[in-house]
């Protein structure tokens, strides 16, 4: 019976300080199969896999290849075992050609015989599928053909095992396909392949087995042909649990954001975000769900004016309800939508990089938006000290001084400051991308509470989130996307953590037939 | 797994009083003077006080070498001042070296040019003006191609060296004076026209009053001014400052204009007030110096009057002990090295600690 299996680990349990990853998981990996790994942001998938391919060590379980007990210290072990793992950051050499990376860090000597890697990368590509052209240098090729050339990488040194990380996430529809009929071939040829998603229809469409997880539990494996994206979702998101997070009923909300059309296209011409069009009222909080990278942060940039979208993008901003004047935001930029006198507060997801300065003291930071206020030539300091001292005495931030620079704050002390600005600004709107990631019970209370008192003053109020349970109980109304197109959007009250999950990983057919 | 604790920790200080921080330096500095004074005395057993007295008299000896120490120490600290500003945006401006020979060489053309048609004053402005727009332009073309098409500003600026260098030639051979002596020579010897004149029978008091006003200019305009706020945030992070509605590009050349117009101000400075003739050395290298003075001042520009003085102080004395005890020009460099290799190595121990491995908490150092 053990040698059917290629994989085997056993009560795999992973730390990382106080957090635990992985918590006596259990996985096994057919030979000659592929297996979805599935699961939510942060239930430890990837941790799991990096413990099979020599990254991570485990704290505790046993790893089984091909029956026997085995010790992965080093993604050499791993890969003397005939593991392979394509990363979702592709670990290459951009100045390198696609050879001479396959080559990189194999043993031999000092000279490369270019013509027999290119003769065996040849071969590879016929056996599968692939198309890889061993001279093309790696900053010439796009995102799938690095996929690509990181997958021959892995066959190239012998694997038997591959494992892909979120290998869907930067492809279009096509080339997933091709994607897909590749690890078909790959399965046919006797190779074993886990897939790491949480996009169910892939894991219908391409698996034969599934093994969920989530927050780090095993919670069960299937076969695929046994499963359906509703029983998938009841695993994945599990039982709701109460928050007790205050939540009023909207007074008189009027419409304040008219976004329409907003479309978004990367540096490398993939769309992030696909034609969403959704109100944001005033005197509500409008949560925004989806697996991370689904075009949540193009939302948010694209309003605050730091986001290039494609034309026929619009965000129109109403300050006094739907019949008021109304102020376009798309096309201009942070500074001029701020002159214009929009009331605009923006919490980014990187709060040291992009919403503070890390090197600053806290009156520094404090100085970001209104520093340019005023004519005279010198910056003015009152006001900031001022304000320093407000937001410390009020939100208990715990720091030695004022004067001390953010970066040397705990996680949830630079939030409170970075959120403690933006409200003092006394916004209009208000938007927030997971404004409670890391952070203490205490700290997401206390960040709660401050969002739902701009809720009250009218304010509206965007919360992009990644817990379910959190968006069900603050939010009046959830907007859920799904790979950069807006899915639905679900009345916070009423709707299910089955529901939102489905909607986040299954995008609804009629929208998918545009695509 | 077993774990074997390193020999040597090496650690991130966690900030440090400052007063600790000059004991370091202190320390450092006496420890560079003790090793040179080995060396002095193992290689050629000349008692090292006497030499470091020499050392001294070279620098400071005769109210005219001190004055020479003066100045020559004041057009260093304006080009590091004029770096400050650029290395606070962490835009690794080298090309000092280029921006003072450019506002050098616009400072000779006046000089030249309009030297028998325009009185001092008026050449001294002028020549003001154009050596501050020459040493701008060299300092915002780099930055106009990081802004543009964010090309590397560090190769940038070290190319825009080379082709000042070869413009100073051009003009040498251009303005020769005599012919064919391959140098332009003092110039305007006779009517000492263009030259900054004297303040109170001090030759090249002008010379310190500029720097010093232009050292407490920038100390203010970076500390107090709203560019100078800015200048801080793009420098930490450019997402930030996009954030916060900044102009990076804006940010970027505006402050190498100004980075580029002071380098260029020292160029003025080192033609009209010092040396009275332009060649390729009229930078000399103290481009490149100048980014030491910067760095080990944290581009505080009120440190920075201490390190130029200390360089140029190391300067004059290495000549004056090859001289005065017939050593090798090399000797003195090598006493130059020992001293700025201590000064700049206590900077390590600033901003880390080292601790050895002890038998003692050796158990409580958890596996990890």
């Amino acid at each position: 019976m053990a040698e059917d299996f290629a994989v085997r680990m056993v009560d795999i349990t992973k730390t990382f300080g106080h957090v635990t990853a992985n918590n006596k998981v259990y996985l096994e990996l057919k030979k000659g199969e592929i297996l979805s790994l599935l699961g939510e942001n942060g239930s430890g998938k990837t941790t799991l896999m990096n413990m099979l391919s020599g990254i991570y060590f485990p704290d505790s379980g046993q790893i089984y290849v091909d029956g026997k007990e085995v010790v992965i210290a080093s993604p050499h072990d791993a890969y003397a075992l005939g593991i392979g793992m394509v990363h979702q950051h592709f670990k290459l050499v951009d100045v390198l050609t696609a050879a001479e990376n396959i080559e990189l860090g194999l043993p031999g000597g000092p000279v490369v015989d270019r013509k027999a890697v290119a003769a065996k990368v040849r071969q590879i590509c016929e056996r599968y599928g692939f198309d890889v052209d061993p001279d093309k240098k790696v900053y010439d090729m796009s995102v799938s053909e690095k996929q690509t050339l990181e997958i021959v990488k892995t066959l190239y040194r012998g694997a038997n095992i591959l494992i892909l990380d979120e290998p869907t996430a930067v492809l279009t529809p096509q080339e997933t396909e091709k994607l897909f009929a590749v690890m078909r071939n790959m399965r046919d040829d006797g190779k074993s392949i886990i897939i790491i998603t949480h996009k169910l229809n892939e894991v219908l469409a391409i698996s034969d087995r599934v093994t969920i997880l989530r927050k780090g539990e095993y919670i069960g494996d299937m076969e695929t042909a046994k499963a359906d994206a509703r029983s998938l979702t009841d695993m994945m998101v599990g039982r709701t649990v109460t928050l007790n997070i205050r939540r009023d009923t909207p007074i008189d909300p009027q419409r304040r954001l008219e976004i329409r059309n907003l479309t978004v296209k990367d540096a490398e011409g993939v769309t992030r975000l696909d034609s969403v069009s959704l109100d944001v009222y005033a005197g509500e909080i409008l949560g925004v769900a989806g697996i991370s990278g689904c075009g949540q942060k193009e939302l948010l940039e694209a309003i605050a004016g730091l986001q290039g979208t494609v034309s026929g993008s619009s965000v129109k901003y109403r300050p006094t309800g739907p019949e008021g004047p109304a102020e376009e935001l798309i096309g201009q930029t942070p500074r001029s939508i701020a002159e214009k006198g929009v009331r605009l507060a923006f919490v980014p997801e990187d709060r040291l990089g992009m919403g503070l300065v890390a090197g600053m003291t806290l009156v520094g930071n404090m100085m970001l938006k209104e520093y340019r206020s005023g004519k005279s030539p010198l910056v003015e300091r009152r006001h900031p000290h001022d304000m320093a001292q407000k937001i410390v005495r009020e939100l208990d931030v715990v720091t030695p001084s004022i004067d001390t620079p953010v970066r040397k704050l705990s996680g949830g002390n630079v939030q409170k400051v970075l959120v403690g600005r933006e409200i003092a600004m006394e916004p209009t709107v208000l938007m927030s991308a997971y404004a409670v990631r890391g952070l203490d019970i205490n700290t997401s209370y206390t960040i709660y509470r401050l969002l739902n008192e701009q809720k009250r003053r009218g304010v509206a109020v965007i919360y992009v989130g990644e817990d379910l349970d959190v968006l069900l109980q603050l939010c009046d109304r959830i907007a859920v996307l799904c790979g950069g197109r807006l899915n639905a959007i679900v009345d916070g009250r009423t709707a299910t953590k089955e529901e939102v999950g489905y909607l986040m990983t299954y995008l609804k057919k009629d929208r998918e037939a545009g695509a | 797994m077993t774990k074997h604790e390193p020999f040597i920790h090496i650690a991130r200080r966690d900030g440090l009083a400052w007063w600790r921080a000059w004991l370091i330096r202190l320390a450092a500095a006496v420890l560079a003077l003790l090793v040179s004074a080995l060396f002095i005395y193992s290689l050629t057993k000349l008692n090292p006080v006497k030499v470091y007295a020499a050392m001294w008299e070279g620098a400071f000896g005769t109210p005219r070498r001190a004055w020479i120490t003066a100045r020559d120490a004041s057009i260093l600290l304006c080009i590091g001042v004029g770096l400050a500003p650029a290395f606070m945006m962490r835009f690794w401006n080298v090309g000092a070296e280029g921006q003072v020979l450019m506002g050098g060489c616009a400072t000779a053309a006046v000089l030249i040019y309009c030297g028998r048609s325009l009185p001092t004053a008026a050449l001294l402005g002028i020549g003001l003006v154009v050596s501050l727009a020459a040493g701008a332009l060299w300092g915002v073309v780099p930055a106009l191609f990081k802004a543009k098409w964010n090309t590397n500003e560090t190769l940038f600026t070290l190319m825009m060296n080379y082709i000042a260098i070869q413009l100073t030639c051009f003009l040498v051979a251009k303005w020769e004076n005599p012919k064919g002596s391959n140098s332009v020579g003092i110039i305007n010897q006779q009517t000492q026209a263009g030259w900054f004149p004297a303040i109170a029978g001090k030759q090249y008091l002008l010379n310190v009053i500029i720097v010093l006003a232009v050292a407490v200019g920038m100390y203010l305009y970076l500390k107090y001014t709203k560019q100078g706020y800015e200048i801080s945030v793009v420098g930490e992070s450019e997402n930030t400052a996009r954030y916060a509605g900044i102009s990076v590009r804006r940010v970027l050349i505006r402050t190498m204009a100004i980075s580029g117009a002071v380098c260029g101000l020292s160029g003025f400075i080192a033609v009209a007030g010092a040396s009275h003739t332009i060649s390729t050395s009229t930078a000399g290298g103290r481009g490149f110096t100048a980014i030491i003075v910067a760095w080990m001042a944290k581009f505080n520009t009120f440190v920075m009057i201490l390190i130029a003085l200390l360089l140029v102080f190391l300067e004059k004395g290495a000549i004056q002990i090859a001289s005065q005890f017939h050593l090798n020009d090399y000797a003195s460099n090598v006493v130059e090295g020992i001293i700025l290799f201590f000064l700049l190595g206590s900077e390590f121990f600033i901003q880390y600690t080292v601790r050895f491995r002890s038998h003692k908490n050796k158990k409580e150092v958890a596996p990890s």
